[in-house]
């Protein structure tokens, strides 16, 4: 996985809550087998005035001129701050990829679905957590068209002469600093693992019966 | 100490404490579908890795599977390709699967517990946040991204933080007409849909345990729509006797020293719950969502919520918007809602059970002139035969509904069925998100009674009325 690096950007803003996974990439996308390819249909149903599928020349496709991510000022925007409930619903992962591919490394809300949040960190993207008052003043800024500084280490976000301390779970963050593998940190438990099976096929043969 | 039943699961798969508050949790069960686990095999593959325990997988196709004219196989070459390559994945792995062929094929969360899989005490997962459903059999379950699709492929295990414990008792007698589904759409109405974010739910109290394993399961399945990935019942006698004699439950002596430990799994008295949520359903009316997220949803006596309803202050703006997409005004009373299709399906509400009540309903009676299609989609092929057995499927295309075969289908529309643009449609499956049934389609979650209750009279009715 990629390194978390700090990230200097404009943050584009959608005021919404209960963005659902379905709403970020719709099911039609979720038919391919890849990990790549999703930034296009990112927020499809709300981006584009027309329907879209897996494989279409989306750059041919009627867009939404009033939907936030074709506001100019939101152009190259690698942060999203959005409502509460963020990443509610499916557990599909391909949030998470069409929410990188477009180009965002960083999700700002008041709050995030449990699968959604985790997914992110296993894709190098930081989710971060603020209160909704935070939200609201981060979001006033971000109309402006000033860049806005996170930084994991330290846990800051910093706009203007502003700067707001969160907290993150401290492995999360260094699996994220130092984009670590975290199946081979299991792995490093091998001994353990087979230990506990033995346990279990003694203790418990009819969950093994297989 | 006490310990709750998701303490206790904990426990029992407690593999190692990091110092970091992390934990090593071994997983007994790993399901997998088509659409979730293709990137995980590739990820696999890449890292030179190989799979843990072949044993500890189910594979079943079901989100992209098509639920008509099946001999001809799957027409969408891009389902095709996703299809095609959960049976490579399993082939060279030598993975149990269910072939679109297999009369066991069907929706993942119905094929497990109904196959004796998925069993008391165990940990189950599936890169699919309706693994909750599981929880209905004391199972640890809960659903979880890709990465941790090839994690537990890899390892067995999972890195993870526990949850807190949520108890709601659900007291009272269920009413009439009010079923599983109705109730979870009521504690998800009162608790919203982050409610239960961090928490692992346990349901208790009289009215679940005078619940079947199937409602339980309906219940279970919806938790993740209140935000919590686990919900969990305790084991009763309806538990042991519904693994019993199921083709993969243990059996003998194996099945005598399961049914020991499996009895221990309810939560002891007095253990204790980071939240306790009292409900009580002696008085409540069968429920519908009117909008665009679970939770906004009123009885079906009721109105649509007012916008001067202080309850709904900081929330106006959802409501507009919810109103807007769905093409309703505030305080319209739900039986004005006409519809135009009728889903009836979903792991959700496709057992056998659910489909007995539809058929008691909708039994020489004919769906309305105004309902475009009404689809009934059995959740497994033994439902369906179980079904035909019964002669259901003649009261129901009798009463002009078809009878399709087994899958997903319409609670996601990745297949052929779906919803098209403006037409509404009332579905017993367990998101009613915009687009979820297709571009700009309008659900409404119900219980298969209100379902099939509407499908009689084109619109919403109180199926109590009936």
């Amino acid at each position: 996985m990629k390194k978390f690096k700090e990230i200097k950007s404009i943050a584009a803003y959608i005021d919404r809550k209960n963005i659902d996974t379905d709403a970020i990439i719709p099911k039609q996308y979720l038919k391919a087998v890849t990990r790549e390819g999703f930034g296009e249909a990112l927020f499809d149903d709300w981006r584009y005035l027309e329907p879209g599928n897996l494989g279409d020349n989306h750059a041919l496709r009627k867009k939404n001129p009033e939907f936030f991510l074709h506001d100019p000022k939101n152009e190259g925007a690698q942060i999203l701050i959005a409502g509460d409930n963020f990443g509610c619903g499916s557990s599909r992962e391909h949030a998470v990829w069409a929410l990188m591919d477009y180009g965002f490394n960083v999700v700002i809300s008041s709050s995030f679905a449990d699968i959604f949040y985790n997914n992110c960190f296993k894709n190098g993207i930081l989710p971060i957590t603020i209160s909704e008052d935070q939200i609201k003043e981060i979001s006033e800024y971000s109309k402006r068209k000033e860049e806005i500084s996170v930084n994991l280490p330290e846990q800051t976000i910093s706009f203007g002469n502003k700067e707001i301390k969160f907290e993150i779970d401290q492995f999360k963050k260094k699996c994220l600093i130092e984009g670590l593998d975290d199946i081979a940190l299991s792995l490093e438990k091998s001994e353990k693992i087979v230990s506990y099976e033995n346990k279990i096929k003694e203790a418990k043969p009819w969950i093994f019966s297989d | 100490m006490r310990k709750t039943l998701y303490d206790k699961l904990w426990d029992e798969h407690h593999i190692y404490s990091y110092d970091n508050g992390y934990s090593l949790i071994y997983i007994n069960k790993h399901l997998i579908h088509e659409v979730t686990s293709p990137q995980a095999f590739e990820g696999l593959k890449q890292a030179g890795r190989s799979i843990w325990r072949k044993k500890s997988v189910m594979a079943v196709p079901d989100h992209n599977v098509p639920t008509t004219l099946r001999e001809a196989g799957i027409k969408d070459p891009i389902s095709k390709i996703q299809v095609d390559a959960l049976n490579k994945n399993c082939k060279t792995n030598d993975l149990l699967k269910f072939d679109l062929e297999d009369i066991r094929q069907g929706i993942v969360h119905v094929v497990g517990p109904e196959q004796g899989i998925i069993l008391p005490g165990m940990t189950v997962v599936c890169g699919d946040s309706h693994t909750s459903t599981h929880g209905a059999l004391a199972a640890l379950a809960f659903g979880i991204g890709t990465s941790e699709v090839e994690h537990v492929l890899a390892t067995q295990c999972l890195l993870q933080k526990k949850s807190l414990n949520m108890n709601i008792k659900v007291n009272g007698k269920m009413p009439e007409y009010f079923y599983s589904k109705d109730l979870a759409l009521l504690i998800i109405s009162q608790i919203g849909t982050a409610g239960g974010t961090g928490y692992a739910i346990e349901y208790t109290g009289n009215a679940i345990r005078d619940l079947s394993m199937e409602a339980r399961m309906t219940l279970c399945n919806m938790t993740i729509e209140a935000g919590a990935t686990t919900g969990l019942v305790a084991v009763d006698e309806k538990t042991i006797s519904y693994v019993e004699n199921k083709p993969y439950s243990p059996k003998g002596e194996n099945f005598s020293s399961a049914k020991k430990y499996w009895e221990n799994l309810t939560s002891d008295n007095d253990a204790l719950y980071d939240k306790i949520i009292d409900i009580d359903i002696s008085e409540s009316s069968p429920m519908i969502t009117w909008g665009t997220s679970p939770e906004m949803a009123v009885g079906i006596d009721g109105k649509l919520p007012s916008l001067d309803d202080e309850r709904f202050s900081s929330k106006r703006q959802d409501l507009l918007n919810a109103f807007s997409y769905m093409g309703l005004k505030e305080k319209q009373s739900v039986n004005s809602i006409e519809l135009d299709k009728i889903f009836i399906g979903s792991c959700t509400n496709s057992r056998i059970e659910d489909l007995r009540i539809v058929a008691d309903i909708v039994k020489n009676k004919k769906i309305a002139n105004n309902i475009k299609s009404a689809i009934i989609v059995p959740g497994s092929g033994l439902v369906k035969e179980k079904a035909e057995n019964e002669g259901l499927d003649k009261i129901f295309t009798k009463s002009g509904f078809e009878w399709r075969s087994p899958g997903c289908s319409m609670c996601l529309g990745m297949n052929d069925d779906k919803l098209n643009e403006y037409e509404r449609c009332a579905s017993t499956s367990n998101r009613n998100f915009e687009g979820r049934q297709g571009r700009l389609g309008r659900t409404h979650l119900v219980s298969p009674a209100t379902a099939a209750a509407a499908a009689i009279h084109g619109h919403f009715v109180d199926v109590r009325d009936m």
